[in-house]
């Protein structure tokens, strides 16, 4: 066990705990055993943006393997495509393994650096959740390790509250150790994209809008341009596609993966190299760069679902005081106020280095769980900007009151009240997860915020 | 718990009437804001302060704690009692402190004494109070209002300056001593302010006011700083008066 001082990707709210790394059953056991009055939560890789995975003056239990010198703990069933493996492992690891088997990982973030316990714990989803929703859905079952240091198997049928509970539950029902995932089958490591140019938000929201055409494409994803104004606000490249069968693929090797980094982000980044005036430029150099008319192409795999790991440790671009992601979900007729939170944003002069709107589809068993029927729109910022915080309560309240929600394992400023109202069973998920956990063991810097450990207890 | 936009969930005030205290909390008290303590001598003054806060924000939920700032012994019970009403204090500003300008201590000794006991042992006693509570929670940010008169005391109020150098290094030196709990220390030297505190008395060079200086600590806070001087200016001076020759700087009208 070491004092380590932790944050979450957005390099935000850094605070210190007693981190020890390990994927040892026994040795969690005994952590946890020892652990002090302020509790103890799980980290994987550090991918979700806020203060998921921290506990300031707390425990951390680090269970990543990614530098495994058995392997990847994880066995695939080649009949069935089901994944037996270590809540630890990546899918980045997943991927290298399973890839060149055929099979791709149900849901995959925008990031493959996130381990099986990351992505159960905040229910990720990716371009394909109003085709396959989110990655809780393709989870058969999982062992969780409760605080007395039982392991209990959950699934949709042995105890449902349970299993649904930790879905989602930012790891605060339990550790999940292992998992069993069922894998989707692939022809090849090509995905066929189809790129459009869409000149306005009007264009944006109907290309995408459930009329039956967006629902055919498997993946579906739209990058939008907060900085164009008149009549371009809200322009955008929309990408859809679907995995490419064999026969598409002209090459005698249509399993290939090859995900390899190319450059990495420097350590001496200053704050406001991403401001407005570069923004705009890559904005503009972007959208130009897409093709006017509707495009059919190839792309690999890292390509269309991890751009941005292609650039190590990127979350330095922001400098030292850190980025914030701010997404959020509104109904599926709420498009008036995905405009009026662009047009606040734009007004206000905040430059967004990405900014992706999806159409999801319906919300699952989870009572945590974001995603859910309507339009999210993702969008990432400085964190040192001027007067930000007044600017998102004002955007908090647009995305409350239209009856939508935050993503709590990207959110990093809402409010205990903004949890309560986005999200109608919470009350339940409370009482199952006070159940789970009479004792109050878990406990991270996100739950303190948000008061999702017994608000009686704020330390 | 702090957030990622740089608000603090909960923040103390020990001093809760000081008039730069104030300023500081106009500026920190923002949305994510959920409690804030005062602690004061006197609450009902106190109680006027917060009225103002809670009009701007409604959310807020005030709470109160009476202390005597020159009661080094209570420290530890104050303290604990602010972080049962709240839990974890995210940002505490210390702005105890008197003046006494122009008070004769040959003739009072006794206001020698609580001069010390408040804006030194009762103060660095509660800095320590403080430093231990946030080492608990693997974070939290201690605001000291230090002074420049500190920096090379003077002869005008030999008890103040002296009692603020040895604050000003005992601060300098907790942050330190915090350097890995994920705590810290900033201290703050403001010139002469403006406030009731120095009602009547001749404006030094490069005086401020209140509201100026609370900038500069939410300034500091964002930045990680660990002093900050008010206005920034006073820096560069303090670097030619604290190597004035001894013989020029008691003949220095200041």
């Amino acid at each position: 066990m070491t004092m380590q001082r932790l944050s979450g990707w957005g390099r935000t709210a850094w605070t210190v705990a007693d981190v020890i790394n390990t994927t040892d059953e026994n040795t969690i056991r005994s952590t946890l055993a020892l652990a002090g009055d302020r509790g103890a939560i799980a980290r994987g890789l550090g991918r979700s943006y806020g203060a998921a995975a921290q506990n300031a003056g707390g425990t951390v239990v680090e269970i990543t393997s990614e530098h495994d010198p058995m392997g990847i703990d994880a066995v695939l069933d080649p009949i069935s495509g089901i994944l037996d493996v270590a809540s630890s492992v990546s899918l980045d690891s997943i991927l290298r393994m399973c890839v060149p088997r055929g099979w791709f990982v149900p849901v995959t973030p925008g990031t493959r650096f996130v381990t099986i316990g990351g992505a159960i714990a905040s229910d990720v989803h990716g371009k394909n959740h109003h085709f396959d929703g989110s990655f809780g859905q393709h989870v058969l079952s999982m062992s969780v390790m409760l605080p007395s240091g039982e392991i209990i198997d959950l699934s949709p049928e042995v105890n449902p509250a349970w299993f649904w509970a930790t879905v989602g539950g930012m790891g605060l029902t339990g550790i999940v150790i292992r998992a069993s995932l069922q894998m989707l089958r692939i022809e090849s490591s090509q995905v066929r994209v189809e790129t459009e140019r869409l000149a306005n938000f009007d264009a944006v929201c109907d290309a995408m809008s459930g009329d039956g055409e967006d629902d055919s494409y498997r993946y579906s994803v739209c990058w939008v341009d907060l900085l164009a104004t008149g009549s371009s606000m809200g322009r955008g490249v929309l990408t859809r596609g679907d995995h490419a069968s064999a026969a598409e693929v002209d090459n005698d090797d249509p399993l290939r993966y090859d995900p390899r980094l190319r450059v990495s982000a420097p350590g001496w980044v200053p704050n406001g190299l991403l401001n407005k005036l570069s923004i705009k430029a890559f904005n503009e150099a972007w959208y130009r760069k897409a093709p006017s008319k509707r495009h059919v192409g190839m792309e690999s795999i890292p390509a269309f679902f991890h751009p941005l790991d292609g650039v190590n440790k990127w979350n330095r671009l922001y400098g030292p005081q850190g980025f914030i992601q701010y997404q959020f979900i509104v109904p599926l007729d709420r498009t008036d106020v995905l405009r009026k939170v662009i047009e606040t944003f734009s007004s206000a002069g905040v430059a967004s280095f990405l900014a992706v709107l999806k159409r999801m589809g319906p919300q699952n068993l989870a009572p945590l769980s974001f995603p859910t029927e309507g339009w999210t729109l993702t969008l990432d910022m400085a964190a040192g900007i001027k007067g930000l915080a007044e600017l998102l309560a004002s955007v908090d309240s647009m995305v409350l009151d239209a009856g939508g929600r935050h993503y709590l394992a990207k959110d990093s400023h809402v409010s205990p009240s903004a949890v309560r109202r986005g999200y109608p069973r919470f009350e339940e998920w409370m009482s199952t997860r006070d159940a789970m956990d009479p004792a109050g063991l878990w406990r991270s810097d996100l739950a303190r915020r948000l008061g999702l450990v017994d608000p009686r207890r704020n330390s | 718990m702090k957030n990622g936009v740089g608000v603090a969930q909960n923040i103390v005030l020990f001093g809760g009437t000081s008039e730069i205290g104030q300023a500081i909390l106009r500026r920190v008290v923002k949305p994510g804001v959920s409690r804030l303590v005062l602690v004061s001598r006197d609450i009902d003054a106190a109680n006027r302060v917060s009225q103002e806060l809670v009009g701007a924000h409604p959310e807020l939920d005030v709470h109160h704690v009476r202390y005597e700032a020159s009661d080094a012994t209570s420290m530890e019970h104050v303290v604990a009692e602010v972080a049962d009403s709240i839990g974890d204090i995210d940002i505490a500003i210390v702005a105890q402190g008197l003046l006494n300008e122009g008070a004769d201590y040959y003739a009072n000794p006794a206001g020698l004494v609580e001069m010390v006991n408040v804006n030194f042992t009762g103060e660095m006693v509660l800095l320590y109070a403080l430093a231990a509570r946030m080492r608990s929670q693997g974070y939290g940010k201690i605001v000291v209002l230090s002074s420049v008169a500190g920096e090379r005391v003077r002869r005008g109020n030999p008890v103040y300056g002296a009692t603020k150098a040895g604050l000003d290094g005992f601060a300098l030196a907790l942050d330190h001593e915090l350097v890995g709990s994920g705590a810290s220390v900033l201290v703050v030297r403001p010139g002469f302010v403006t406030t009731k505190m120095t009602t009547g008395m001749k404006k030094a060079p490069l005086s401020t006011n209140p509201e100026t200086v609370a900038q500069i600590v939410e300034k500091g806070i964002a930045s990680d700083k660990k002093v900050v001087w008010a206005p920034a200016p006073l820096h560069w001076m303090f670097l030619i008066l604290k190597n004035l020759p001894i013989a020029i700087w008691r003949r220095l009208p200041i």
